[in-house]
């Protein structure tokens, strides 16, 4: 089996920062990605966006920029890249099963970086599954993938920074949607501004938010805020958004609905491997417990990024770079006083852009109907398992996800529950007066994502690990 | 009704019968003895059906049972065929054929001198398949395949909803389920037994140790120590495919059970196993082994190869080394008993154990040879009467 000093599961700004650090001292680092190209969900393809399309270049902000770098210092260096390998198993020994090229193939690391990033929070409102319902996320990769706006005008509705950055890009591409459905609600803004003074050491993120908005306005988007009782309405597709705003049921006709409620960690990796998590009763969702050096509670596991906690791409970079210290450090790389050194500037900039977050959390705080939708909700879409089926599972006596899994289903899909997770958890939660914390969430199980039989078939013995 | 209830961490509670462990079997024991009238308490360390009961392949077969078994399995068949009645629940019950596959001549030859020595034994649940019928039930299987044997009359059902469902009907008689709550250890009082539990002590009059993997330890307690070894068999499950089989398959030269579910998914498993973590309580794949059972699968159903595969699991269940199970009294203690090793294929005698464990306790003859089973077969004292010897045939063919 192939083995090295550090595996970095990957190339967002996390990996790719922890790479170059790591790859800097002369260890050996195999940095794994599912993408054909480095850069992560935030500066997707942020090579052939500069080589094939630089004019639009500017319209995804002077951040993609930092991308590039990112990008372009992968390149040159000793980093054994392997893009397009999907990563479906990561033991407690530190052995990785991943398939690329029709293959899987085995490799024994030193170290694990898992650097996988964020998902985006499903939002299961009624009639969210039908088709012409997408995410905020989904329609961005395409925007960056492709350059691609939906042929209609879309409507963009739910709460988060991401939602309005969509909404900016689209109009800066000449698409701006048709309207935004903003469910924050409308004493969020008061609740929050305790968390002001703290969130101005970040100002240069806040500044960004304001002048967003502000080119929405000017631009005369409607923005319908405060929103509640979303309804996506459609027979065979959808056709209108319905929700009530100011006292008011409204109805805007849409054949394009992006949804959105924020990004959550994706703990399907630290999970499956067996790290301890919190729960984040800020973020609503679970994250790994990590020490001041990115260290998850199983020794050899490190988590940068987003995976960890939602923090955006600059702390993931500074994440990476500090849990890349450390690692060379504990790889007999770098002396204690080398590390230390290089890491207290990186802290002072972690610091700054965390200080953002309260505000955010407390801002966009994902709303209640969706945390616990209606009993007639799809919550599982694998399996069409609905939030009352879950409770009813719960009134027959299932304690937890994974009985609720064992009775209905739900989260036994291809998706492993990564789509329904959270949601079920909650319900749960509520339904029996516990915290999400005592709930806990699915246990995870190889393969992380579906794996062609005709592969694992082919999986030879040697990939045993190693007892 | 789930959580541990708070009464016993202060007062002792009591009841009749205490049994250990809340898998299928201490779940069907604590069912049947509240039909008799009496009191039961359950203690379950994890949740109910945590471990093998919850997670195993379902299948409800009696094909291929070891002749000391064959009793039971067909007592519990007929259960099986109208588990509604007895626990108001189908369980997910599917009757199916179950059928295993000879790949070769001489695996043909050992399948139907099996078949022709039950007929001796007087029992007509096994039937040899010629290639043609073998084809005709398995349209999917591959053209290699020579033949097989079947036992039509069998089904599978869904472990976790099974054993959920016994539980409920448990508790609707009476019985009082305590999860997350360990017994610790047992002590032997005039007239019954102290339990003492991760959720305080129990005081009852029988102790019934249903503990699976883990009820090697309350036997140690009553100094009848068994070697019941914990074992991890894994399963694979596959996305959705369009319907191809509907029998449970098995191979008689290697390893695996194969079944296609209603929902087009196809359940794989087969015995080889993956590890048991250090706690002791949950287990780990091994992949080079469950690249063998994927090899299995598509080498006999060449249509799963083009299958993906959603997830891979296992469960932990106690084997023992005759890989017969524990069944009946304690050898040591009065008012003990004993139903655990199961050894991977205690789901379908689930609903019979629980019934004859009953019929003991309340002193009654149960109808179905338990001889076997007793656990001195382990004691070096009378290790000569080695287990396993053909109980007399009984009449409850079906
Ligand atoms: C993957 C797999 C596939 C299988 N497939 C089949 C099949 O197709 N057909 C078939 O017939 N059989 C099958 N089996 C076997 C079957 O699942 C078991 O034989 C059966 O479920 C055993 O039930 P049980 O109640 O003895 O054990 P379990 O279900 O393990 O229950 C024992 C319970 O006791 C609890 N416990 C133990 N000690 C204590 C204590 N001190 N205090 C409190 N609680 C305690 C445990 O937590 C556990 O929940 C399979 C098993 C596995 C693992």
């Amino acid at each position: 089996m192939d083995s090295t000093d550090l595996a970095i599961i990957g190339a967002g700004p996390a990996g790719l920062a922890a790479a170059a650090t790591v790859a800097g001292t002369g260890a050996s680092v195999v940095l794994l990605d599912e993408q054909p190209l480095p850069g992560g969900q935030i500066y997707r393809g942020v090579e052939m966006v500069q080589m094939l399309r630089p004019k639009t270049f500017g319209f995804f902000g002077p951040e993609f920029a930092a991308g590039a770098d990112l990008a372009k210092a992968l390149r040159g260096s000793a980093v054994d890249y392997r893009p397009g390998s999907v990563v479906w198993d990561v033991s407690p020994d530190l052995v990785l099963h991943y398939s690329r090229d029709g293959r899987s193939r085995g490799l024994a690391a030193r170290h694990v970086l898992i650097a996988s990033g964020a998902l985006e929070r499903p939002v299961p409102i009624p009639g969210w599954t039908l088709p012409g319902v997408m995410t905020v996320g989904a329609l961005q990769i395409l925007l960056k993938a492709d350059a691609l706006v939906p042929r209609v005008p879309a409507v963009l509705a739910g709460a988060g920074p991401l939602l309005l950055l969509l909404a900016v890009q689209y109009l800066r591409a000449g698409a701006p949607p048709t309207a935004i459905v903003e469910t924050v609600p409308k004493d969020a803004y008061r609740r929050s501004a305790r968390h002001l003074p703290q969130a101005l050491r970040g100002w240069r993120s806040l500044l960004k938010g304001r002048g967003w908005m502000r080119e929405l306005a000017r631009a005369g988007v409607p923005w319908y805020r405060g929103c509640t009782g979303l309804r996506v309405e459609g027979g065979d597709r959808a056709e209108a958004l319905a929700f009530d705003h100011d006292g008011g049921r409204r109805r805007i006709a849409a054949d394009v609905i992006a949804l959105h409620q924020g990004v959550v960690p994706n703990t399907q990796l630290t999970r499956l491997v067996g790290c301890a998590h919190d729960w984040d009763s800020g973020q609503r969702c679970f994250r790994p417990r990590l020490d001041a050096w990115q260290a998850s509670t199983v020794e050899g596991i490190w988590v940068a990024g987003d995976g960890g906690g939602i923090a955006g791409a600059k702390a993931a970079e500074w994440q990476g770079r500090l849990a890349g210290l450390a690692i060379a450090g504990r790889l007999g790389r770098l002396d204690e006083r080398d590390r230390d050194r290089q890491a207290a500037p990186l802290r002072t900039a972690l610091a700054r852009e965390l200080a953002v977050r309260p505000l955010l959390d407390a801002l966009y705080h994902p709303s209640p109907e969706v945390l616990c939708p209606a009993d007639d909700v799809i919550v599982c879409r694998c399996e069409e398992v609905t939030a009352g089926r879950v409770r009813e599972a719960v009134r027959l006596g299932c304690p937890g996800p994974n009985q609720a899994k064992s009775f209905l289903r739900c989260g036994m899909g291809p998706c492993q529950g990564r789509l329904c997770g959270l949601t079920v958890t909650e319900i749960i939660a509520r339904e029996r007066g516990l915290d999400p914390a005592e709930i806990g969430s699915y246990r995870i199980r190889p393969p992380l994502k579906p794996l062609p039989l005709a592969e694992l078939a082919a999986l030879d013995d040697e990939a045993e690990a190693p007892v | 009704m789930t959580a541990p209830d708070p009464a016993v961490g202060r007062a002792v509670a009591t009841a009749d019968v205490l049994v250990v462990g809340g898998g299928l079997h201490g779940c069907s024991a604590a069912l049947h003895c509240a039909r008799n009238g009496l009191s039961v308490i359950v203690v379950e360390k994890d949740t109910v059906g945590r471990h093998a009961s919850g997670v195993n392949a379902g299948g409800v077969r009696r094909l291929g049972r070891a002749i000391a078994e064959i009793p039971l399995s067909l007592a519990a068949m007929e259960i099986w065929h109208r588990i509604a009645d007895l626990v108001d629940d189908d369980c997910g019950f599917r009757p199916a054929p179950q059928i295993k596959v000879a790949e070769t001549d001489t695996q043909m030859q050992a399948l139907a001198d099996r078949a022709a020595m039950l007929r001796d034994l007087g029992y007509a649940h096994e039937t040899v398949l010629d290639r043609d019928e073998l084809f005709r039930l398995l349209p999917a299987v591959s053209q290699h395949c020579v033949g097989g044997l079947a036992s039509l009359g069998d089904g599978f059902a869904d472990p976790y909803r099974t054993t959920a469902a016994f539980r409920r009907k448990a508790e609707r008689l009476g019985v009082r389920v305590l999860e997350g709550c360990a017994a610790l250890g047992v002590e032997v009082r005039q007239g019954g037994f102290r339990l003492r539990t991760a959720g305080g002590p129990l005081d009852g009059g029988i102790l019934v140790n249903c503990g699976g993997a883990w009820a090697g330890a309350i036997a140690a307690q009553l100094g009848e120590p068994v070697p019941v070894e914990p074992i991890a068999p894994m399963m694979l499950v596959t996305s959705r495919l369009p319907p191809f089989c509907r029998a449970v398959v098995g191979a008689a030269g290697r390893p695996l059970s194969f079944k296609q579910m209603d929902n087009g998914t196809v359940v794989i498993g087969g015995g080889r196993r993956g590890t048991i973590d250090a706690g002791g309580n949950a287990t780990r794949l091994r992949l080079g082994e469950l690249a063998k059972t994927a090899r299995t699968a598509s080498e006999i159903f060449p249509i799963v190869g083009r299958a993906e595969i959603v997830r891979g699991w296992a469960g932990i269940e106690g084997r023992m080394p005759d890989d017969l199970p524990v069944i009946g009294p304690s050898s040591t203690t009065d008012g003990a008993y004993h139903a655990f090793g199961f050894s991977a294929h205690g789901f379908q005698l689930g609903p019979v154990v629980g019934s004859a464990l009953a019929d003991l306790i309340v002193g009654r003859r149960p109808d179905l040879p338990l001889a076997p089973f007793r656990i001195g077969r382990f004691s070096a004292s009378i290790a000569s009467t080695a287990p396993g010897g053909a109980p007399p045939p009984t009449d409850r063919c079906v």
